[in-house]
């Protein structure tokens, strides 16, 4: 049931151990982030400047209306709206393509792995994000805020938000192990307190 | 005396809209959320800025306790590199002149 989460082996490689069925749900919600991430078609078809494009540029980047895509791409300045939609148009893209690259890590880690997920710590850093954009993204969705989520853990199976807050779960889960694997090496020079 | 040739001209030009300081601070400011993991946020902290864990956890402290901390100061340009960065983590962050 991948119960440990990640750890960091002997030989310094980080490491989950996921059955077949945990290894296709994250490889069906990481496909979904992929599509959500995925930057919508250009009203001319394709990069009507291929220059901006290519340094990250997108004339056509606006504040989404969806709730999830405004949390992963917020907004930079909280009261100069110009400002703000001038540093989405020359960064949005980027962000974008960085968390699709992480996102495209995953896949290929789970992709090229049986039951034993062996990472590097780049790789490693990759699902970090991964894991953080998911959480984010299912949070948003079911509607997750800092005083209800006791009330999630109550909810009968039969609820619409169960199994997307179970998930969530599990990612926090995942995500925790994971920096702790990532940085416990680093806490072993100085005393370890934690 | 009117030119319309290519012909290089001398041009007014205008007075520099200094009073603003140019090196006046800009901040980058990380908010709290209900989804980031503190020890996640720390995480980025320590290895996005470079900051020492005491200090990483303290800035993550406040965050958590106070609904925002200043993380970094610098340059327009360098803050909103580091709000890009958090951004990239999934952290919530913004930028501001520092007044």
């Amino acid at each position: 049931m991948g119960a440990h989460g990640f750890r960091r082996t002997a030989r310094h490689r980080i490491v989950l151990r996921a059955d077949e069925i945990e290894r296709g749900i994250v490889r069906e919600l990481v496909g979904q982030l992929v599509e959500l991430v995925t930057p919508d078609e250009h009203p001319f078809g394709h990069d009507p400047d291929p220059l901006a494009a290519m340094v990250g540029i997108d004339p056509f980047a606006e504040r989404s209306d969806d709730p999830a895509l405004r949390r992963l791409f917020p907004d930079a300045y909280a009261d100069d709206e110009d400002a703000a939609a001038e540093f989405r148009r020359f960064t949005e893209r980027s962000l974008r393509d960085t968390k699709l690259a992480h996102a495209r890590t995953v896949l290929d880690s789970i992709d090229r792995a049986g039951t034993k997920i062996v990472l590097t710590d780049g790789e490693a850093a990759a699902w970090l994000g991964t894991l953080n954009d998911l959480r984010l993204t299912l949070a948003s969705r079911i509607g997750l805020d800092e005083d209800n989520h006791e009330a999630f853990h109550q909810l009968p199976a039969s609820h619409p938000a169960f199994a997307l807050f179970h998930l969530y779960d599990w990612f926090t889960f995942l995500q925790e192990t994971l920096v702790n694997a990532l940085t416990g090496l680093r806490s072993e020079l100085p005393a370890p307190e934690d | 005396m009117t030119s319309v040739g290519i012909a290089p001209v001398e041009l007014e030009r205008p007075e520099a809209e200094s009073v603003t300081a140019p090196d006046t601070p800009w901040i980058t400011i990380v908010w709290n959320d209900p989804v980031n993991l503190m020890s996640y946020v720390t995480y980025v902290f320590m290895t996005y800025f470079g900051y020492p864990k005491e200090k990483a956890q303290k800035l993550m402290n406040d965050v958590h306790t106070q609904g925002r901390a200043v993380v970094s100061s610098g340059t327009r340009e360098e803050m909103e590199r580091d709000v890009t960065a958090m951004h990239s983590y999934g952290l919530w962050a913004t930028l501001q002149k520092d007044d």
